[in-house]
């Protein structure tokens, strides 16, 4: 049993909002899932799959009845929680359903507003007692991966500039991203250290926002207008200390969503034209890459370097929206937006100074959680049929 | 320096209450399974490894060496160090570091436990040797 194919994103949308005050949080799920929906083709009453995550107000069951989905009609529903990945999770899930006949018309959004307001806390788990009196954040949970990850691979702060760097070389052709200045290594080593060794230009940018997704069978993704895109491959992992054995902070949960993805697809990632990968921050990227297989454990650093991820400069062209750390990260949650621009790769959408000729084979991956505490990966390998 | 920070007092449980009852006499616990001879940490009643129910608790010696860290700049408490430290008897953990200048911090440096107190059962933290 295989998902390869079984699977096609008919719709897309992306809030071109990054700043909501003005709108409620369950009122941007509605703008992007009607995004979604007519950028498929397809109305409200077509949908018979629902899929949100911790972002959706209330959960799956007010989500339905607030977007005034068809409930004769809607048939299987998911609220898989895995942090920023989980919309990723989202299109493998809709894919399973899709091809055991549990829906044809899958709807994942994702929505909200943490730029206008603080999020709530996120519940507990076993280890509260244990950890949450030390203040891991996001900085300093991403810190602790690169601060070892420059210990045992002797990667440099100013590796992880590249990074940075190829994103604003893509979000000065965004006109909705927040930062749009070209920056340089040098910009982002002279930004105020955050929490060590990440600067702030190593961080990501805080938005509101959000987006939506259709997921179909193959029948009727080719009886709609939009370029076919299918999913070809897809994989999910978990990762955490594991009562503290073996504890290893330099790899991430890619190492095995990556490979189940590449698997399934029949595909490596020599074959990928086109890269959307969480950069929540940038060691987040250079992780992401080496799990992934685009280059060894501990090369990241030189493959991320010199222009390398800059579209129309290097090999792997990523994130060419500007990603999380120029253009937008919804809810905190950097997931949903990966695999729009992937799509819009595949369509031939994406801005024409960063478009990726003859773009065929990309994919979209992301992680949720905190990457040096407890964290889940997620792998999409999406096709332009 | 990080002294005057208030820390939350640990809620506690069934499975844990032993942990921070031996806390409040200064002592440092681990749990190590008697089956598969793996300790491990934060402590369980089931062993993660093995999943035998043979779990005993073992007082550890407190010393451990930085596995990695991050100085965290600014907050609303001031700056601080988060990390990870492997104890002498193998489980890592995470924790913050105290009583030092926190921009000195090396990873493989020894660190020894040192417990501060809360409203209720003291937390566990570690300060350079």
């Amino acid at each position: 049993m295989t998902i390869k194919g079984k699977a096609y994103i008919a719709g897309i949308f992306e809030h071109p909002t990054r700043h909501a005050p003005d709108k409620s949080t369950a009122q941007l799920h509605a703008e992007v899932a009607k995004g979604a929906i007519e950028d498929a083709g397809l109305s409200k009453d077509d949908v018979d799959g629902y899929f949100c995550a911790g972002d959706a107000p209330g959960g799956a069951w007010p989500m339905v009845d607030y977007l005034g989905l068809n409930t004769k009609k809607l048939r299987h529903v998911d609220s898989t929680e895995t942090g920023g990945c989980s919309y990723i999770i989202h299109l493998g899930h809709a894919a399973e359903a899709i091809a055991a006949g549990k829906c044809s018309i899958a709807l994942i959004t994702l929505a909200g507003k943490p730029r206008t307001g603080a999020m709530p806390p996120r519940a507990a788990g076993a280890e509260a007692d244990f950890e949450s009196a030390y203040g891991a954040t996001t900085h300093n949970a991403y810190g602790m991966c690169a601060m070892r990850h420059m210990h045992d691979y002797g990667t440099t702060s100013e590796q992880l500039a590249w990074i940075k760097v190829a994103a604003s070389h893509h979000a000065q052709y965004n006109p909705h991203a927040m930062l749009k200045d070209v920056v340089t290594v040098e910009d982002v080593l002279n930004s105020p250290m955050i929490s060590d060794p990440l600067h702030r230009m190593d961080c990501c940018v805080v938005s509101d926002g959000g987006g939506a997704l259709i997921v179909t069978t193959p029948e009727i993704a080719k009886s709609l207008k939009k370029p076919l895109v299918k999913l070809i491959g897809h994989g999910e992992a978990m990762k955490g200390p594991r009562g503290g054995k073996d504890l290893d902070l330099t790899y991430s949960a890619g190492i095995w969503s990556g490979p189940r993805a590449f698997e399934e697809a029949g595909i490596t990632p020599k074959d990928i034209k086109y890269a959307s990968i969480y950069d929540s921050f940038t060691i987040t990227v250079l992780m992401q890459l080496e799990d992934l297989g685009f280059c060894k454990k501990g090369e990241g650093g030189k493959f991320v370097a010199d222009g390398n991820l800059i579209s129309g400069v290097g090999k792997l062209p990523f994130n060419t929206d500007g990603g999380g750390l120029c253009s937008n990260h919804p809810v905190n949650r950097g997931g949903m937006t990966k695999i729009l621009e992937a799509v819009r790769q595949l369509r031939g959408e994406a801005h024409p100074k960063v478009q990726v000729k003859n773009c065929d084979l990309a994919i979209a991956h992301g992680t949720g959680g905190l990457l040096g505490v407890r964290h889940a990966a997620s792998t999409a390998i999406l096709e332009r049929v | 320096m990080s002294e005057a920070k208030k820390y939350p007092a640990p809620v506690t449980n069934p499975e844990t209450a032993a942990f921070w009852d031996a806390a409040k006499q200064g002592k440092f616990m681990i749990k190590r399974c008697t089956a598969c001879g793996e300790a491990h940490y934060f402590p369980r009643a089931i062993c993660p490894f093995c999943y035998s129910d043979k779990t005993v608790w073992e007082e550890s010696s407190g010393e451990a060496t930085i596995y990695t860290y991050s100085l965290m700049r600014k907050s609303p408490t001031g700056p601080y160090a988060i990390g990870y430290v492997t104890l002498k008897e193998g489980p890592s953990l995470q924790t913050n570091f105290v009583d030092c200048d926190l921009e000195k911090l090396k990873i493989g440096q020894k660190v020894k436990v040192v417990f501060k107190p809360t409203d209720g059962a003291p937390l566990p933290f570690f300060t350079p040797v």
